[in-house]
């Protein structure tokens, strides 16, 4: 979907009256659209997820104040004021969402997906969890309770999924491998 | 306010259509914007209110960043940084057509007091401490309120005039729908209030399914033993 030429106009109109008046500086810009093109993404919340499979203590800690255990790999500022990790267990699957606008844990996931920024999602998935996340091929058991989570203050959630029963030899790096975005927002199970 | 953001619940929107090996921005135009906003920072409360206030067409057609840039020229101009006119002007010059919608609904100027410049942009965190202990314990039942406000708050219309209970207590917080109109933060302790899914949409709905959401003191009642 290509975006409506007047809004592209009217963004460049924008851009250079505040860089002729000084008010923004091009450079910073561009340092900013590389920072979050290539050092933040969810990459970094594998990282934890896969320690924390792995580390018993560790993910004690990452229950306990999540912002507080992501710096110990370094990841901070970037909405994690608070960072609330939400456990899979065979009784409870959760998913994120953020009504209001799209609230997302940057600092772990990077920017948000557009079908997380989208109305579809945003609207359904406080209402018919399930049928949405079947959209993504995920089916979660009857018996099984599904939690949202609305995202609708200064608090990021993201989820730690549960561990295929088959992965558990695997390294720490190969297992941040297969974690995938998706299942850290909860709309996807890990499955071999 | 009841804008076209507050989203939780609509119906018609269709199914969700993720996108395989999406890039971060899309367009070169979204990552621009994007880092215009974090560069120029300020107030988020206020950042997300003229978000709210923009063309609700423009809303779900712009998209995203679209939005994002709805709200920057609405906060510019409000502030007296760039006018209307000289934007719309550029565009013009730029290739726009007089007739375009325009996303940013700016208030008169005078409406606003302009915002205090960060030196350094970004946006600051919101957390603060409370002189007096919260007013819910964990396990309360308590009523959201049934009211609606045409200013900016951070309590969806979905959850109006229901009761949940208390799941989470996290202290103070910058409140939203003070500090979005510069009437200061005036900070209120923040919860996890948890709802059954027969409470928001009533018995027909899917079973099994619970919500959390995090609700300001100021947006919850008491809920009396004979309720």
């Amino acid at each position: 979907m290509m975006t409506d030429s007047k809004v592209i106009v009217r963004a460049e109109a924008l851009e250079s009256l505040l860089i002729e008046k000084g008010l923004v500086d091009p450079d910073r810009i561009d340092e900013t659209i590389t920072f979050y093109n290539e050092r933040v993404g969810p990459m970094n919340g594998a990282q934890v997820v896969a320690r924390a499979w792995q580390d018993p203590e560790f993910k004690a800690r990452l229950l306990d104040d999540g912002t507080a255990a992501i710096e110990e790999f370094g990841f901070s500022g970037g909405q994690v004021d608070k960072l609330v990790i939400v456990e899979n267990t065979p009784d409870t699957h959760n998913v994120v969402v953020c009504t209001l606008c799209s609230c997302y844990p940057w600092a772990v996931l990077g920017l948000p997906p557009r079908w997380y920024k989208d109305p579809a999602y945003r609207s359904r998935v406080v209402r018919e969890p399930r049928a949405v996340l079947k959209e993504f091929g995920t089916v979660i058991p009857e018996d099984t309770t599904v939690q949202v989570w609305d995202s609708s203050a200064e608090i990021r959630y993201m989820v730690l999924p549960l561990m295929p029963a088959s992965w558990a030899d695997q390294s720490v790096d190969v297992l941040a491998s297969k974690v995938s975005r998706d299942s850290m927002i909860g709309v996807e199970v890990l499955a071999d | 306010m009841d804008g076209i953001h507050d989203l939780g619940g609509k119906h018609g929107f269709g199914a969700v259509s993720p996108e395989l090996n999406e890039p971060v921005f899309h367009e070169g135009w979204e990552a621009r914007v994007f880092a215009l906003v974090l560069q120029l920072g300020g107030n988020l409360d206020r950042s997300r209110h003229a978000i709210e206030r923009i063309d609700p067409i423009s809303y779900l057609a712009d998209t995203y960043y679209g939005r994002w840039l709805g709200g920057l020229e609405t906060r510019l101009v409000e502030d007296g940084v760039l006018s209307q006119s000289e934007i719309t002007e550029r565009a013009r010059r730029l290739g726009a057509d007089v007739n375009d919608r325009v996303a940013a609904r700016p208030r008169d100027a005078g409406d606003q007091s302009p915002e205090k410049k960060s030196s350094t942009g970004g946006f600051s965190t919101a957390q603060r401490t409370l002189k007096t202990p919260p007013r819910f314990q964990l396990g309360d039942q308590v009523r959201t309120k049934s009211t609606s406000t045409e200013g900016h708050t951070r309590m969806p219309a979905y959850v109006r005039g229901c009761i949940g209970e208390v799941i989470g207590v996290h202290g103070g917080w910058v409140y939203p729908d003070s500090h979005a109109h510069g009437k200061g933060e005036g900070p209120e302790c923040l919860y996890t209030v948890r709802f059954t899914t027969e409470m928001l949409w009533g018995e027909a709905g899917e079973k099994n399914i619970e919500l959390s959401i995090d609700l300001f003191e100021a947006y919850l009642e008491q809920v009396n033993d004979d309720d």
